[in-house]
C-alpha cells in the first residue's frame, strides 16, 4: 500500500492532528499537551508584547519554533485589513509564510465572514503567503477558496469553542469530495470520537484546541486525540463494510449440528 | 526627550533612540518580536537605522497561545 503522507503547502506533516495553544492553564501545560498530542504543527496568535511585565513567560520558551511548525492565526480579526496586518507582522517575526486566516463576522457565534475571508485570501496568496483558511461549510465558497489559491480549507464543524461536534456532515463530505487541497475540520470538535468521525469521513486532518485545553485532563485528552485521529484515518483508508438492513451471521452456517 | 506611544502606552525616551536601542532598553530580543512603526512594518534589518521621533506610534508584537 502507498505510504499515507499528509502534506500542506508542500510541508510534510507526521501527524494529521494540528493543535491550538490557547486556553491552557500555563505554558508548561501547553507544551506537555502538544508533546502528548504528537502534533507537529501548532496554531499561535499575534498580540502586543506586555511592556510593563517582562517577567511574564513567553510561548517560544516552551515550544521551540525550530522544532514545531508555528501556524500564526488571525484570531480576533473582524476585517480583512486587521487580518492582513496581523499576518504581515507574523511573517516579519519569523519568516512564516504558512498562515491560518480567520476573519470573523459575529462576536456571538464567531462565525467566519466569508466576504472578508475570500478578499483576504486573494491578497495573501498574491503576496506569497500559503494560506490555510478557516471557513464556513458552504460548498461553493470552499471551491472559491481553492480557486483563489488557498493551501487548505478549514471548515467549522460547529462554532469555535462550542464542543458541539460535527453538525454538518453532509456539507463537510461534499467539500471533501470536491477538494484537491487538504480539508481540515477546524472548530467545534468536542471530544476524541468527533475527531475520529471527521477522519473516517475522509478529512485530511483536524485542528483541536478547546476540546483538549478545556478537558479535565488536557494531557490525557491530547493523547486521546492523537489516537482518535490515527484510528479515524486508518478506518477511512481501510474502508468500512457495507451497511445491511438485516443480520448476516458471523459464524458459518455450514456444518451446523 | 521624546514621547512615543509604545503598544498604546505613553513612554518617554531619549532623543535619537533607534528601535534597536529601545528594544535593548526594554530587554526584548528582536528575533522574538515584530514591529510596526506608524503603521508600517519595519524589517528587522532596519531596527538599527530607524530613529524614533516625538509622537511616534510603535506596536511591538509577539506570538502567544491561540487556537
Amino acid at each position: 500500500m502507498k505510504k499515507d503522507i499528509f502534506k500542506v503547502a508542500n510541508k510534510k506533516l507526521k501527524s494529521r492532528l494540528i493543535v491550538g495553544t490557547g486556553k491552557y492553564k500555563n505554558f508548561r501545560e501547553t507544551a506537555r499537551a502538544v508533546k502528548e498530542s504528537g502534533a507537529d504543527m501548532v496554531t499561535v496568535a499575534v498580540r502586543r508584547v506586555n511592556i510593563l511585565d517582562k517577567k511574564k513567560p513567553i510561548l517560544t520558551d516552551y515550544l521551540n519554533p525550530k522544532k514545531i511548525i508555528y501556524l500564526p492565526n488571525t484570531a480576533g480579526c473582524f476585517t480583512s485589513e486587521e487580518a492582513l496586518r496581523t499576518l504581515r507582522l507574523a511573517r516579519e517575526m519569523g519568516g512564516w509564510k504558512l498562515v491560518k486566516l480567520e476573519v470573523l463576522g459575529d462576536k456571538k457565534t464567531l462565525y467566519p465572514n466569508m466576504i472578508e475571508t475570500l478578499k483576504s485570501t486573494k491578497i495573501l496568496v498574491k503576496e506569497g503567503f500559503k494560506v490555510m483558511v478557516y471557513c464556513t461549510d458552504d460548498v461553493l465558497l470552499a471551491k472559491k477558496l481553492e480557486d483563489f489559491g488557498a493551501s487548505a480549507i478549514m471548515p467549522l464543524g460547529s462554532p469555535i469553542g462550542s464542543g458541539l461536534g460535527l453538525q454538518n456532515k453532509v456539507n463537510i463530505s461534499l467539500i471533501i469530495k470536491q477538494s484537491k487541497i487538504p480539508v481540515i475540520v477546524d472548530a467545534g470538535i468536542g471530544t476524541a470520537s468527533d475527531a475520529t468521525i471527521a477522519m473516517e469521513m475522509g478529512c485530511d486532518g483536524v485542528l483541536i484546541n478547546s476540546a483538549i485545553a478545556n478537558s479535565k485532563n488536557p494531557i490525557k485528552m491530547a493523547k486521546a486525540f492523537k489516537n482518535a485521529v490515527i484510528s479515524g484515518r486508518d478506518s477511512y483508508l481501510a474502508g468500512r463494510m457495507k451497511k445491511n438492513y438485516f443480520a448476516i451471521p458471523s459464524s458459518p452456517t455450514d456444518g451446523l449440528i | 526627550m521624546a514621547k512615543i506611544h509604545l503598544n498604546g502606552k505613553k513612554v518617554t525616551i531619549k532623543p535619537k533612540t533607534t528601535i534597536y536601542e529601545l528594544l535593548k532598553k526594554i530587554k526584548l530580543h528582536s528575533k522574538k518580536v515584530a514591529i510596526e512603526h506608524n503603521g508600517i512594518i519595519i524589517p528587522k534589518s532596519n531596527y538599527k537605522k530607524k530613529y524614533l521621533k516625538n509622537n511616534d506610534k510603535l506596536e511591538v508584537v509577539h506570538f502567544i497561545g491561540g487556537g
